[in-house]
Formats: structure tokens, sequence, C-alpha cells
């Protein structure tokens, strides 16, 4: 094999383009497996009623809100924080000791597992506050994890912006943050919507940092300090618990289909964005 | 000074105390773990903890040694599955594959990375536990079905972080060894791995603290018995899942001995993270 070095190449060729196959099929399968399953579960009424029974009979409509709740308060909080962030790295500053604790921070954060998360959040909003198992305990919990992406996102697509716009801008006399105001972030926006996007799929997604301090309530949430079950967490407990298959291959093809949807609709910006400026 | 430049001063002082709030976050995150879950720990020995082999939470015996050789464990199971599967991925991408190709794929494997965790779990469960159980026997629940399953959740990181490692090194140098008459395998193996090296180790670190850091997927299907597995097939309880298994009903020194097994968490993915930073930030010297 040794003597031939394009007959080594054609056989390695052939053995990563099958591992990269496998990776592929792996993928395509778990997708096809949860949808195929649990499409046939759902309906709109099982997207509209409220579960029976535990969970046993009925919808997952309380747990649809309580997603969308907690979704839409960790996102309020980590974006002007992620934005923000990425605005002053990018505009303010330059390269320093100071942006390098700033960024190694942020992978640290990123770095920390969900659990770790919800033990804190446990700790500290549930406990310590006197917040409860609430959506807000929870949506505080969850836009500490999401906030890493958002920076990270953020910042690549202001970085994006050619300093041509920049220059332009000051030239005509325009402060800083009227320039980062009225020309970095509206061409920035939808890179940064990407970010916001993909952290939406991942909020929804995510159980153990949400069980611990948003709770698990079968009841639709009426305010900020009522307890939640996201769907997420729902499918856990459905699965793990083996209340119901049917009802849990439903609320899982609900979570995939919304996460793949969400993935694609983030793909399509972020294709349009890069194209824009390259 | 006119207004609008106090403003901005204003404005930038401002941004720079939001920049800070991920470190603040980090920071308070320490504290609280730590200070939760340190007292217990020096309270019964740290030597105790860290190495004794029993958890009979009710009868105040905290040994964590099971659990953190379950972790070691199923950690080095999902890297043995995800790592050659990631890096062939992401050599395929950028070496092998076309444009248009790589346009594709790249990012219906980033997919992988939005799949929920207790999606890749329930699959575990319904898929490769009853798989293992008829074909090799024990419960199904084991460190191999564990392993197969963060094999596989590890991917995106491994991936998507070899991808810029790959992408990383100078055009040039794949050119050059081109132009000597090399293939492109004798390329990749000669001049695009050791130039890449840095980053690819940083990928198998970061994929290394998913792994250890996953908590839903592994409770569902490894089995969760707190005692140090003696082969593949046999259950295993990890960091992660002793926390999340016990915390719903907790109290008192249990619960500050789960806190305990979050501070070793803790430590065991700081120093990876920095471990990682250390080799990418050689690599861009």
């Amino acid at each position: 094999m040794a003597g031939n070095p394009r007959f080594e190449q054609k056989i390695v060729r052939a053995v990563l383009w099958t591992m990269t196959g496998a990776t592929i099929l792996i993928l395509l399968f778990i997708v096809a497996f949860i949808l195929r399953r649990g499409l046939p579960e759902v309906s709109l009424e099982f997207l509209t009623r409220n579960p029976e029974n535990m969970g046993v009979e009925g919808g997952i409509f309380p747990t649809i809100v309580g997603t969308l709740a907690l979704t839409l308060m960790a996102i309020a909080i980590a974006t002007p924080l992620g934005v923000g962030t990425a605005i002053y790295l990018t505009e303010y500053t330059w390269e320093n000791r100071l942006t390098r604790i700033i960024r190694f921070g942020a992978d640290c954060l990123a770095g920390i597992p969900s659990i770790l998360f919800g033990l804190f959040g446990f700790i500290l909003f549930v406990t310590k506050l006197k917040l409860g198992w609430s959506i807000l305990s929870g949506g505080l919990t969850l836009s500490f994890m999401i906030l890493p992406t958002i920076i990270r996102t953020s910042e690549e697509a202001i970085r994006s912006v050619p300093a041509a716009y920049r220059e332009v801008s000051a030239s005509l006399g325009c402060t800083k943050w009227q320039t980062v105001t009225r020309v970095v972030l509206p061409s920035a926006l939808p890179g940064i919507t990407t970010g916001v996007i993909l952290s939406i799929g991942r909020s929804i997604g995510e159980t153990a940092a949400v069980i611990f301090t948003a709770g698990s309530s079968l009841h639709i949430p009426t305010s900020l300090f009522s307890s939640s079950r996201t769907m997420a967490v729902h499918f856990y407990i459905l699965a793990r618990e083996g209340i119901s298959m049917p009802n849990a291959y439903g609320t899982a093809a609900v979570l995939v289909a919304t996460i793949l949807m969400i993935n694609i609709v983030s793909y399509y910006l972020m294709h349009r964005f890069t194209r824009k400026y390259s | 000074m006119t207004r609008l430049e106090r403003n901005d001063r204003l404005i930038r002082l401002g941004l720079l105390m939001i920049a800070f709030s991920a470190v603040s976050i980090l920071i308070v995150i320490t504290l609280f773990i730590f200070s939760e879950g340190t007292p217990i720990i020096f309270k019964y020995g740290p030597g105790r903890f860290l190495f004794g082999l029993d958890w009979y939470p009710s009868e105040k015996t905290f040994g964590l040694l099971p659990m953190i050789v379950g972790s070691f464990f199923v950690t080095a199971g999902a890297l043995l599955v995800g790592v050659p599967l990631g890096l062939a991925c992401a050599i395929v991408l950028t070496q092998f594959a076309s444009k248009r190709v790589g346009r594709i794929l790249k990012p219906v494997i980033e997919l992988l990375a939005g799949i929920p965790s207790v999606v890749y779990g329930f699959i575990g469960i319904v898929v490769i536990v009853p798989l293992i159980r008829e074909n090799l026997g024990g419960p199904g629940l084991s460190v191999l079905a564990a392993s197969l399953v963060l094999g596989v959740m590890i991917l995106p990181t491994v991936i998507s972080i070899s991808i810029d490692a790959f992408q990383a090194v100078p055009p040039s140098y794949r050119e050059g060894s081109i132009a000597l008459g090399a293939t492109v395998w004798q390329t990749i193996r000669m001049v695009m791995f050791p130039a890449a090296r840095s980053g690819i180790v940083a990928a198998v670190i970061l994929g290394m603290g998913r792994a250890i850091g996953e908590t839903m997927a592994v409770i569902m299907i490894a089995g969760n018995a707190a005692a140090i597995p003696g082969s593949p097939l046999a259950p295993v309880r990890t960091l992660t899942s002793n926390i999340a298994l016990e915390m719903g009903y907790a109290s008192g020194e249990h619960r500050e001995a789960l806190f305990a097994t979050g501070v070793i968490l803790f430590v065991i993915i700081m120093a990876l993270n920095i471990l990682a930073n250390r080799t990418s930030a050689r690599r861009k010297r």
C-alpha cells in the first residue's frame, strides 16, 4: 500500500466518505424515526387540549404555552446583554487584556453543562431569592445559558459589516453611537437575528436547566411566578416514567419539527446575510 | 464637552458594564456552587468524597468514585465513537468534497447540534438499548449505550471546531504540497494534520467537555447504578446523572453532597475549558 500513494488515497477516500455518509444517515434516521412515529399522533386537538390524567390522555397545550413563555423571557434578557457585549467588543475597544477576559468568560460560560445552570438557578432563584419554581426563575437561568451564543454570533455579524460603512458615517459627523445604532446595527441585523433564532432553538430543547428552575406543573401559567412545564420536560417525563408512549412520540415530533424549522430559517437568513457581504 | 460627547462617554461606560455580564454570571455561578458544595466536602474529608466507593445518602455515606469513574468511562467511549467520525466528516468537508456538496452537507450536520438531548436519550431507549440487550446481553442500559449516543452527540462540536482548524491552515501549505506531487491524502496526513494539530486537540477537548456535561440523555440510557461498571454492558451512573436523579427530593446534607458533585464536575469542566483555550491560543500565535 505504501508503494502506491494513489491506491492508498482511493481507499482512504472511500473510508472517509463512508464515515461521513454514516454520520448523515444517523441524523436522517433520528429525524425520520421521530417524525414518522410521532406525527400521526399530532392533531389540532393534541396541540390545543389540556393533558388529562398526568399526560396519559389529552394534549400538550400548557406545555406549548410554557415553552413559549420561558423562551421569550430568556431571549428578552439575553439579547440586549449579548448584543451590548458584542458592540463593546467590536466598536468600542481594541484587543487587550480586558477583551481577552470577557471572551474567556463567555467561552467558559458556553462550556458549563446545563445541569450546573440548573443547580445554580435552583439555589439562587428558586430558594435564595424565593421566586419558587417559576417562569421567572427558568427564564433567567436559560438566558444565562444562551448568552454566550448570542455574544458570539452578534460579534461575528457586526464584524462582517464593511469598515467603509463606519468611515462614511464618521466622515458625515456622526458620533460613535449614532454610527452604531443607525449604520452598523441595521446592517448586522440579519446576522444577529440568526444567533437569536439559534438560541430560541436551544431554549426550546433544554431540559436539565429548566426542570429544576421552572418545575413541572401541568397548569397553564398565569403569571411570571407560576410554575410551568416545557415541551421538552413533558416529553422527558412521559418517556422516562413510561406514562404514555403515543403522547411521548407526539410531543417529540412537535419538538423536533419546531427545531427543524428554526434551524432551516436561521440557515436561510445566515446564507443571505453572508452572500450580501462577500 | 458637548452634550453628544458626554452621552457617548456614558454609553461607552454602560456598554462596558454590559460586556462584563458574561464574566459576572460566571463568577456568581462559581461562587454559589462552591459555597453550597465545598463545606460538606471538608466536613467528611475530600479523600472520602473522591475515593469513597459507596453512595448511600440516607446513611450519610457519600463516596463519589463510582460516578467519577462512570463519567470517565462514558466519556472515553464517546470519544472513541465521536472523534474518528467527526474527523472523517471534517476532512471530507474541507478536503475532498466539492464546494457545492460541502454547502449542502455542512448545515445538515449542524442540525445534529440542534436536536435536544432528551430526543437523543429517547432514541437510545427505544432503539439502541433493546438492540444491545438482545444481541449482546445484559440489561441494555449500559456504558456501551451511553457511549454510542454521546459519541453522536459530541459530533457537531468535534466537526465544527476541526473544520475551523483545517480552514485556518494557509492555503499555500496545501498548494505547495500538491505542487510537489503529493496526493491529497499525503497532503492531509503530512501537511494539514500537523498544521491543524492544536485545533484538532481543542476539538477533542471540547467534545470531551460536552460528553462529561451531558445529563438528560445519559440518565435515560445509562442505567444509573451507583457502582463501578465491570464491563461495557454494565449500567453506570455519571456525575451529572447523580445530581439530576436525586435533586428532586434531596434535602439537608444529601443536597449539599449533590452540590459537592457539582463542584467536582465544575472543576473538571473548567480545567478542560482552560486547556482548550490554551491550545487554541498557541495556534493563533
